[in-house]
């Protein structure tokens, strides 16, 4: 009985709930095809993003260290209970936290400064461009050796000229200065780059108005800049704190994690590749998923940063 | 659109020819491999043991042939290497080079083929106990040893004409030194890796202690490891060791001490021919002794290394690769690799040997060298090889050495009852495959 009802009252209710009027033949066959272009597409994703995704999920209910292959079990989420109750990683959770906030914050005024220099300049437009790019070409692994050396005493002008006798990489806090120093050094630019983007976006006649209305520089900054490069910004710290918090080259050449200057994937890097236990490494990198997923959440919920590409204007 | 796959032929032509050229290159491996038997040996780059490869290719008149891959320098990325392809199940790989302190792990994860019959023999056939003990996990052998290697006490005798025996008389000496305005650091392998370990377990051995018990399936942290933890606290918070300590691995440890910057160095015996090549004049003057010892009149046990000759147990042609891997390791090889790249040999007759390479000339130490030439400390690492000790045998080496390392790292922080407790608690979960490791 309930069948039939069911039956007959499936597409007015489809129509109902969407709330869109019901699609013509034509329409629905051209969707049809989206579909199938897209699928290739769709299941290449699904293969190379979405299994192993699923996959190191399962790893992480099992103790799987290929060290005792006859070892390998199910045990829930024993790894989850491991690895959050253990303090290594919380300290390496709060050193990627404080990297990440810390950098960022820096990255941004710097980056702002640079993108209004880049902006404004007249002449040699494209060479400015090109010199303060220069740090964000270089391959960080290269950059953070070159830093290393630098900080090192006896081979380092920066160690030898600024730390005297001390070798700064084997303290905690100045070690982790230099890490967030060489990471701001390297990405600066990019972020410069982003924030030019947005620059663009001011009309100029905006400013000429506010100039007229008696607001001076920085006013004119805050007032009129800042609001209209908003989506730009929101993107730029997006992208660039989700960077961040996945920081793993310049501490594996700087420290090596050593002083507790480890960050999260460089733990989970140590657990899952040298350990070669694939359920504590998994639980690990589950969890640096999660962690992400909340920071991209948080920006684009609650910050209403627009996704790159969509024309909403921020608001989603 | 037109424009755009205007645009599109290019790549297409490209991923043509590419695909073509993998193809060829394809074929022409398979029909290179057709030609008698290959052996992939992995191992650690070593400056002449290419040669070793072509005396046993040689010898071989064809059966088979070794191809020598050369794995990274670091020992962290060598074991990756392997044990990535391992447990892939590459059949591409036939005679492993293993750390010593890896043979456990290959042999537990089921990488590495065990050692029977005549192969054993031969493979344990007048090698030194402790070496020997580094090939075996479970009373099974699953690798043959390539070479050894020991630690030895260097010093300069115009500043300490005498090397101390014990590590209180070397700690005494170095406050003195210190005082006397003179070169005072003892220096060593104080970073946060392998080397600290190093360090720890000879003193943990020539206190007479344990780190975990023989079958390494427990963790054990007595009396003796204690008293290293105190040793080390001790000599790390007395202002004289190197201000770079924790950043110092086994070559800044030998610049350093080359720059007359301590006066005791322990470290490995390459230091001494890095010493004849870059500061001949001092020769001399450039001593050593085994290392002192925690208990007045009972030697030292010094912490052994080098590497053993596994057959992966993925490769297609075993009683080659067994084969094979003798002869690589056999006594004339081994004393060439000795004279010639300075890694110690693991046959104790050797180091009773005057011959030089070339028995029908004269010894030469350049050109013709003989083990008294090139090793002129040989009794010494014969001496601390006979008293060695061996790193913690157990699958989960790797693991126990980055939680070691981790816990004693900086050592002038070391609370040694606390760090004691905190060994035992996290070494165990370690050895669970439960804890994290740092």
């Amino acid at each position: 009985m309930s069948t039939v009802e069911d039956v007959s009252a499936t597409p007015r209710q489809t129509t109902a709930r969407s709330g869109k009027p019901a699609l013509s033949e034509g329409k629905r066959a051209e969707r049809r095809l989206g579909w199938l272009l897209c699928a290739p597409a769709a299941i290449v994703m699904v293969a190379v993003t979405a299994y192993p995704i699923v996959y190191s999920v399962w790893l992480s209910l099992q103790r799987y260290d290929l060290r005792f292959p006859q070892d390998t079990a199910f045990v829930g989420l024993a790894n989850y209970a491991a690895v959050l109750s253990d303090s290594y990683w919380w300290t390496a959770f709060a050193t990627t936290m404080v990297i990440t906030v810390i950098s960022v914050a820096v990255e941004l005024v710097l980056g702002m400064l640079l993108a209004l220099i880049m902006h404004r300049t007249l002449v040699g437009r494209g060479l400015v461009r090109t010199v303060s790019l220069i740090p964000y070409g270089i391959v960080t692994v290269v950059a953070a050796f070159s830093w290393y050396y630098a900080w090192t005493p006896d081979t380092g002008y920066l160690a030898n000229t600024l730390a005297g006798n001390s070798a700064p990489l084997t303290q905690y806090i100045p070690s982790l200065a230099i890490i967030i120093l060489a990471e701001v050094w390297k990405t600066t630019p990019f972020m410069a780059l982003l924030l030019m983007a947005g620059l663009a976006l001011v009309p100029d006649d905006l400013l000429k108005a506010a100039a007229m209305d008696g607001a001076n520089a920085w006013q004119r900054f805050i007032k009129v800049m800042v609001p209209v490069m908003k989506p730009a910004i929101l993107v730029a710290l997006l992208f660039r704190t989700l960077d961040a918090f996945r920081i793993f080259d310049n501490i594996y050449v700087l420290t090596s994690g050593q002083n507790n200057t480890s960050s999260v994937s460089m733990q989970t890097y140590n657990n899952l590749i040298k350990g070669l236990n694939l359920g504590i490494g998994s639980t690990m990198s589950v969890l640096i998923f999660i962690t992400v997923a909340i920071i991209a959440f948080i920006f684009i919920k609650l910050f209403g940063t627009a996704a790159p590409g969509s024309d909403q204007g921020g608001k989603r | 659109m037109g424009n755009g796959t205007g645009r599109g032929r290019p790549p297409g032509r490209m991923a043509a020819v590419v695909g073509a050229g993998m193809l060829t290159a394809g074929l022409v491996t398979a029909c290179g491999s057709d030609q008698g038997i290959t052996l992939n040996l992995y191992y650690a780059p070593e400056d002449t043991f290419q040669k070793v490869v072509d005396n046993c290719n040689a010898q071989a008149a064809g059966r088979y042939k070794i191809v020598y891959n050369k794995l990274q320098r670091g020992a962290d990325d060598q074991r990756l290497q392997m044990a990535r392809r391992l447990a892939a199940g590459d059949k591409g790989l036939d005679i492993l080079g293993l750390d010593v302190t890896w043979v456990p792990e290959f042999a537990e994860a089921g990488w590495a083929e065990e050692w029977t019959g005549a192969n054993k023999a031969q493979a344990e056939a007048g090698v030194l106990p402790g070496p020997l003990a580094t090939a075996t996990w479970n009373d099974k052998l699953y690798a043959a040893t390539k070479n050894t290697n020991v630690q030895l006490l260097w010093y300069d005798d115009r500043i300490t004409p005498q090397p101390p025996a014990t590590w209180d008389q070397m700690i005494g000496e170095a406050e003195q030194l210190k005082a006397a305005g003179k070169p005072h650091n003892i220096l060593f392998t104080g970073a946060q890796y392998e080397g600290l370990v190093v360090i720890y377990n000879t003193l943990v051995a020539s206190a007479g202690g344990h780190i975990l018990s023989a079958d390494g399936k427990s963790v054990v942290m007595d009396q003796g490891a204690v008293q290293a933890l105190e040793i080390l606290k001790r000599v790390t918070s007395s202002g004289i060791t190197d201000p770079s300590l924790t950043n110092q691995k086994e070559d800044d440890v030998r610049q350093a001490f080359q720059r007359g910057n301590g006066a005791f160095e322990l470290n490995w015996p390459f230091v001494y021919a890095s010493y004849a090549d870059e500061q001949p004049k001092d020769l001399a003057h450039f001593k050593w002794s085994t290392y002192p010892s925690v208990q007045p009149g009972v030697p030292a046990k010094t912490t052994i290394g080098g590497y053993d000759l596994a057959v992966s147990t993925t490769s297609q042609h075993k009683p080659e690769a067994f084969e094979a891997a003798l002869c690589l390791r056999n006594r004339d090889n081994q004393k060439f690799s000795a004279v010639k790249d300075g890694v110690p040999p693991s046959l104790e007759s050797l180091y009773t040997d005057n011959t030089p390479l070339d028995p029908a000339k004269p010894v030469d130490a350049d050109n013709n060298p003989s083990m008294a030439t090139a090793y002129p400390m040989r009794d010494t690492i014969l001496a601390a090889l006979k008293d060695s000790a061996v790193r913690p045998l157990t699958p989960a080496y790797q693991s126990l050495s980055t939680v070691i390392s981790k816990v004693l790292s900086p050592p002038s922080k070391i609370d040694p009852q606390k760090t004691a407790d905190e060994l035992r608690s996290k070494l165990t979960d370690a050895l669970n495959s439960k804890g994290v490791i740092p």
